[in-house]
């Protein structure tokens, strides 16, 4: 379970983030939706402390992130591009993350064999270098490491984009699998109304920075959010 | 349009990471463009007299000349090493509506404004100017001058069309070396040649006509290339270099931080600038033989016991004064990872451990000098593995500035600031200084001891240092991943 209790963001006399409370209970798919400047990366950055909120506090599975690093060890992220070693293979980057969570070679081989799908052959044994890599390849394999040593908690900023559409696809089928047991908690961000409708049982809509839509998904959701954001 | 192109330079030039800099830096920088330059015109200027009163019977211009020819295959070959045509400058012009044959225009005009081209220019102009103050004739000058600029410009163009083309600088250095043995070998007098032709230009500066005309043909031969080469699958691509993964599972041995050490060798040979900084730090081993060597600097033991740190501390200073600045483009990732923060700054710290004591290893040679300078080298080393390691990786916890490892490494300033001026104070002052206290008033072999001693005194410290060290890091974690986050 997560809870994010009255966190807020400043930068000089700007709020970019004031966000009152959110329960995210375990084994929920989370959809987090809003547009640019929202603060939706921002709310992320601080649910990985990765930024100090200005008040408030975030607490994952009972324990502070600002003050505990305890939390990293069930809690696989990716953000952004920044979060690759760029001048790793991406074999060699599974290795690297796979020591840090504690898994060996044969683990981390193992693992990765089961998502030979979703790279569909544009990974691995490929002798290049993350940083050549297109942005949609290197999305997949920073989402696959995320889900690297059986992570409680997933955190995914805006996974869809620069994803063809059959990797969009099949990273569905992922998320979907993922919070299939309810054991495992899915945060995603997006732009994508129509992905993030499908996977998210629970949309929060931000909006410069305060929470003004929390919806649990049904099948007018959809419906909602369009002509919410068509104003 | 050649405006708007001009603008565009314009920009490009003072908006780059150049610019963006500290005051103090922009100071240091300016003064050693600046004493580059002065150095280059002394030589432009003193070379007339120089060669005047070393080889009185020949005329300077003469000797000059007879050299060019050389000068010129030098030239190309060191272009051909060094020298990139600035093509990917046009990617973002290739969808606006411009005429693709003003963009490769603009290309080639670009590119005879390099670097390349004008450094020589620091030597000629003032020789001609000096020839005509000592009463050379003027057009003879001025047309000397002419070609010798279009033969820069001609040697520009050819290197494009050479375009990394191995056989032809094979073809290359075989002449130069063909010529220079023909030389040799009494078997032909290529210098006089050499020199005939550029004397010949000088009494008859319409020859240098010829001259306009070879550079008019080879800048035709590169605008007809290129034109058919502006497509991004062709000459505006960025080449991707094919990934080479060594095995490094005998670094599995030391346990916890084997995946980051794994990672810092990565980091360290597959990046331009940090594998520069590697490769200087053999460089570094040979520092010595500039002090070593010098009767002037055998009676002041400070300076060579800088010397002596600097042999063995090489990659020690070097890389350690930018950690973690290093992995400043992944920080972030860093930080949402499970591990302790001790094994990423171990990593770092067996690292430069590793590398100063093989640098001490291969500084053994200098036993040739004596034990002195022996000794002095090992309490270098010492010192440099006991103090500066730890001290290098506490400096690093003030680092705020971002670092690109896919810039190149020379020259490159990035990641500077403040910090990397005021640690050399503990790291090379600190050790200078009580070197030279005890070995003025204490004498005997108290000053190696005294160094060594701080470093062996610091290794033991160790792991309080590291605790230490560690709650630094901690402490500055998010003010580290915003500075970090930020373009250099």
């Amino acid at each position: 379970m997560i809870t994010i209790d009255t966190i807020s963001k400043k930068y000089g006399k700007t709020e970019v983030l004031n966000v009152q409370s959110i329960e995210i209970p375990t084994g929920q798919s989370f959809g987090l939706v809003g547009n640019n400047g929202a603060g939706k990366t921002t709310l992320f950055n601080i649910l990985l402390d990765l930024i100090r909120p200005t008040t408030g506090a975030v607490t994952n599975n009972n324990i502070v992130v600002s003050q505990s690093e305890d939390w990293k060890n069930f809690t696989g992220s990716f953000i952004d591009e920044s979060f690759l070693i760029t001048y790793l293979t991406p074999e060699e980057y599974f290795d690297f993350v796979g020591d840090l969570r504690g898994m060996n070679k044969a683990d981390v081989a193992k693992f990765i064999a089961q998502f030979d799908e979703f790279f569909n052959g544009e990974i691995i044994g490929k002798k290049k270098y993350l940083r050549d890599l297109s942005k949609g390849n290197q999305k997949k394999a920073g989402i696959i490491a995320a889900l690297m040593g059986n992570p409680q908690v997933v955190i995914l900023d805006e996974p869809f984009a620069n994803l063809d559409p059959t990797t969009q696809i099949r990273l569905k089928q992922i998320i979907k699998k993922l919070t299939e047991n309810r054991e495992i908690t899915v945060l995603i961000s997006s732009h994508d109304l129509t992905h993030v409708t499908e996977v998210c049982e629970r949309i929060v809509v931000l909006d410069k920075g305060t929470v003004v839509k929390d919806i649990n998904t049904s099948p007018e959701t959809l419906k909602e959010l369009e002509s919410y954001f068509a104003l | 349009m050649t405006l708007r192109f001009l603008k565009l330079e314009w920009k490009q030039y003072f908006r780059s990471s150049h610019w963006q800099k500290g005051i103090a830096l922009k100071i240091i920088m300016a003064f050693f463009a600046l004493y580059f330059i002065v150095s280059f015109l002394a030589i432009g200027v003193g070379g007339y007299y120089i060669l005047k009163k070393k080889f009185p019977e020949t005329d300077p211009l003469t000797l000059v000349n007879s050299f060019l020819l050389y000068a010129v295959l030098g030239d190309l070959i060191f272009r051909y090493l060094m020298q990139k045509l600035p093509i990917m400058n046009i990617k973002p012009l290739l969808t606006l509506p411009i005429k693709r044959s003003k963009l490769v225009h603009y290309v080639l005009a670009k590119s005879s404004a390099s670097f390349f081209n004008i450094l020589g220019l620091f030597f000629y102009i003032p020789f001609a100017v000096v020839l005509i103050i000592e009463g050379y004739n003027v057009a003879g000058v001025l047309g000397w001058l002419f070609t010798i600029i279009l033969m820069i410009q001609s040697a520009n163009f050819l290197n494009f069309l050479i375009n990394k083309n191995n056989i032809a600088l094979g073809v290359i250095i075989v002449v130069l070396l063909g010529l220079i043995s023909l030389q040799k070998f009494d078997i032909y007098n290529v210098t006089a040649f050499g020199g005939q032709i550029f004397d010949a230009v000088y009494e008859n500066p319409i020859y240098s006509l010829i001259g306009v005309a070879i550079l008019a043909v080879l800048y035709h031969l590169n605008f007809k290339q290129l034109k058919n080469l502006v497509y991004l699958d062709e000459a505006v691509s960025q080449k991707v270099e094919e990934a080479k993964s060594a095995d490094l599972s005998f670094a599995d041995k030391l346990g916890d931080v084997a995946p980051f050490i794994k990672n810092d060798i990565r980091l360290i040979w597959r990046n331009k600038r940090t594998k520069t900084v590697f490769l200087m730090s053999f460089l570094f081993l040979f520092y010595g033989l500039i002090f070593f060597t010098q009767k002037t600097y055998r009676e002041m033991p400070a300076m060579l016991m800088f010397a002596s740190l600097f042999v063995s501390g090489g990659f020690a200073l070097n890389y350690g004064q930018f950690i973690p600045a290093w992995d400043s483009a992944h920080y972030k990732m860093l930080m949402s990872q499970s591990f302790k923060y001790r094994k990423f700054l171990e990593s770092k710290w067996i690292l430069m451990v590793v590398m100063t004591s093989f640098l001490y290893l291969l500084s053994f040679p200098y036993l040739y000098f004596g034990l002195d300078i022996f000794l002095m080298i090992t309490a270098g080393a010492i010192f440099n593995i006991g103090f500066n390691s730890l001290f290098l990786l506490f400096a690093g916890s003030f680092n705020r500035k971002r670092i690109d490892l896919n810039k190149s490494g020379f020259g490159n300033t990035q990641g500077t600031s403040a910090t990397q001026f005021l640690i050399i104070i503990p790291l090379m002052i600190l050790p200078m200084a009580i070197f030279w206290v005890f070995n003025k008033f204490v004498g005997g072999n108290s000053g190696y001891i005294a160094v060594a001693a701080i470093g062996i005194i610091s290794l033991l410290c160790k792991k309080y240092a590291m605790n230490f060290i560690e709650k630094k890091y901690i402490q500055n974690k998010y003010v580290m991943i915003n500075a970090f986050g930020k373009e250099a």
